[in-house]
């Protein structure tokens, strides 16, 4: 018979800041990374498949990674949430890819998902930081 | 791909997915989850679609 775990009960990862800050950064890095650390391989494998997944499809459909413009507020937020993507935002930006083509009919789609699975990714942080707090 | 309707099927199934699984632990409550989180999305926008129908925007 299995028993469901409490937070009490479940075990705790060390809450040293460094620890801490190396494991928020692994998981922004590589999504899932995180819950991989912290022994939760099932949902480490669904991150590090479908986030990135959204990220390339979002690629694919000619959306655009948006630089850090200061000047136009909701152009820098994008940038923002697409940097919180990591390693799929970190491979299109050196290989120059996300342009955005904006007489693509699917050019706001395509943005659409950059963007959600950056702050998606961000979500399974916080989760993952949550989880190593004994908080989940 | 510029299907409006199949964009929507793939977004919804990559948001539910991951939503499922973050905020359940146990696998049946994580696919419940994400099953409903889905369905939600297609029931939405089918109906907002045909309340925005009438409008010529």
């Amino acid at each position: 018979m299995t028993t469901k775990s409490t937070t009490a009960e479940r075990p705790r990862a060390s809450a040293e800041p460094g620890t801490l800050v190396l494991l928020c950064l692994s998981a922004w890095m590589v999504p899932g990374a995180g819950h991989f650390w912290m022994g939760r391989r099932q949902k480490a494998i669904v991150f590090v498949l479908a986030l990135p997944a959204m990220f390339l499809i979002g690629l694919l459909l000619k959306g655009r990674v948006f630089p850090f413009e200061l000047s136009e507020p909701l152009v820098g937020l994008a940038a923002v949430a697409n940097l919180l993507a990591g390693i799929p935002w970190m491979i299109a930006r050196l290989m120059d890819a996300g342009g955005g083509t904006v007489t693509a009919a699917t050019y706001e789609y395509g943005n659409c998902f950059l963007i959600v699975s950056g702050l998606l990714n961000f979500l399974v942080i916080l989760d993952a930081y949550d989880t190593a707090l004994g908080r989940k | 791909m510029t299907s409006h309707f199949l964009l929507l099927l793939v977004f919804a199934f990559f948001v539910s997915l991951v939503f499922g699984v973050l905020l359940r632990d146990e696998p049946r409550q994580q696919f419940r989850t994400g099953a409903m989180m889905f369905g939600g999305f297609i029931a939405t926008a089918i109906v907002l679609g045909w309340l925005m129908f009438p409008f010529p925007l």
